[in-house]
């Protein structure tokens, strides 16, 4: 039981320790920031789960087509779907922040905008799919779709925030806010591993589900 | 020559063939552009250069829509079968995304006259702008193309093509518009060779995909 589930045990113990220590802990001060700063723990977070589920649903597509095991196609799905549902999330969280620090819920800053553009790439994967009856040619038509989908997407929404100016920190006379070790210390070891583990956690039990009702169907 | 640039070269001058015999697409979309342009005229008199500009990459995009949706549905299934005994998929995808290019090149050049002489002509560069806007339309039509053939797999038409196509295109579009901008401005700025760059080394990479990727999506 422990050798099984001793990562869901973890993901218990790292978002605890992401809330207390996020909410309580010391961070720095800064002008027009100020405490919305401790957002940097699930704004933040958000996206670079985001980025790894759609990651991780990209390489069961490609495995996928590689073996046709059936599997691996309700894999890619269901990580693209909890990376939706992530991406909502990071939306709505730092569409928050923004209107408390930038004075505007909504900018057109170029990462808005490619963020609103991925996860519309991934609800058309799923429409996608929808539009087929045949398991089969749903999977492998689905899984060539995410492998191009990802692969034109996303080099262009890496490249595109830096040939235009942001608001988002990281860029040139805007310095990363995780440059302080305050903000570190909870982040790389606390909030980015915690909800990660989290996602992974909803969708193996999503996938659990998906297998329970086609065992049924045979 | 080796034998796939002569599968390529065959299958490229049977749609070539079967355009000039038939004369749908060319003409088809021809009166789409100039119909649409009109519209655009009646409507808007002669926009300034940024709606001009805008306008003139949302055109293209619509344009490209209608050009290229035809390019699989026309094969039947024997067809396919057929050209997939003979040919192979990678040459298929390959003379099919060389016909549609060349297509939407003479699309794109059609509708930049077209634009032209209806809604004025607020170019400060036009000859790089001519150069972007075949570079852009062949970007589109790259993409389009691959897009044309999940659709039509997937049985369905122009409708899901827009649907997968419209998010995916956006980043390309926002590219080719800030070049564009860069054609407006009477001082012609460094950067412009950077973006073509990229616009083309992206027109590589979806031609890669789409050799890699066509093979799956054709067996049955």
């Amino acid at each position: 039981m422990l050798r099984q589930n001793w990562w869901k045990i973890l993901c218990v113990i790292l978002l605890l320790y992401t809330f207390v220590a996020g909410f309580l802990g010391p961070v720095p001060a800064r002008p027009i920031l100020n405490e919305t700063i401790r957002n940097y723990y699930f704004h933040i977070a958000m996206w670079f789960s985001m980025m790894i589920l759609f990651i991780t649903s990209l390489v069961y597509s490609i495995k996928y087509l590689r073996t046709n095991n059936h599997i691996f196609d309700i894999y890619a799905l269901e990580y693209a779907k909890t990376g939706i549902v992530y991406g909502c999330l990071g939306l709505a969280t730092g569409s928050a922040w923004a209107g408390f620090t930038w004075g505007a819920f909504w900018s057109n800053d170029p990462k808005q905008l490619g963020a609103v553009v991925a996860l519309l790439i991934y609800l058309a994967y799923l429409v996608l799919r929808n539009s087929m009856t045949d398991v089969d040619k749903r999977a492998r038509i689905g899984a060539v779709y995410n492998v191009f989908a990802f692969a034109m997407l996303f080099p262009t929404i890496w490249i595109i925030p830096r040939l235009v100016e942001s608001l988002h920190p990281g860029g040139a006379g805007n310095p990363a806010i995780n440059a302080d070790g305050r903000i570190r210390i909870i982040f790389w070891p606390g909030a980015l591993p915690g909800w990660t583990l989290l996602a992974v956690w909803i969708t193996t039990l999503r996938i659990r589900l998906q297998l329970l009702a086609e065992q049924r169907l045979h | 020559m080796g034998g796939w640039t002569r599968h390529i070269w065959t299958l490229f001058k049977k749609d070539l063939l079967l355009e000039v015999r038939q004369q749908y697409t060319f003409y088809g979309v021809l009166l789409y552009v100039a119909s649409t342009i009109f519209v655009l005229y009646l409507s808007m008199g002669q926009p300034e250069a940024d709606v001009w500009k805008g306008l003139f990459w949302m055109i293209q995009l619509f344009i490209c829509v209608n050009a290229v949706a035809k390019s699989f549905v026309q094969e039947g299934r024997g067809r396919l079968l057929y050209f997939y005994s003979i040919a192979g998929a990678r040459d298929f995808i390959l003379s099919k995304l060389l016909f549609n290019a060349l297509l939407m090149l003479l699309m794109s050049l059609v509708s930049l006259a077209i634009f032209m002489l209806m809604l004025g002509n607020p170019l400060a560069h036009p000859l790089s702008f001519l150069l972007l806007s075949c570079l852009g339309g062949i970007s589109l039509s790259l993409v389009f193309t691959f897009l044309a053939a999940i659709a039509a797999r997937a049985q369905q038409g122009a409708a899901l093509m827009a649907i997968l196509g419209f998010p995916l295109i956006i980043p390309q579009l926002l590219l080719l518009n800030r070049a564009s901008t860069i054609a407006f401005q009477d001082v012609l700025q460094a950067g412009l060779a950077g973006m073509i760059g990229l616009i083309t080394a992206l027109d590589l990479m979806i031609i890669a995909l789409a050799v890699v990727l066509f093979p799956f999506l054709w067996k049955d």
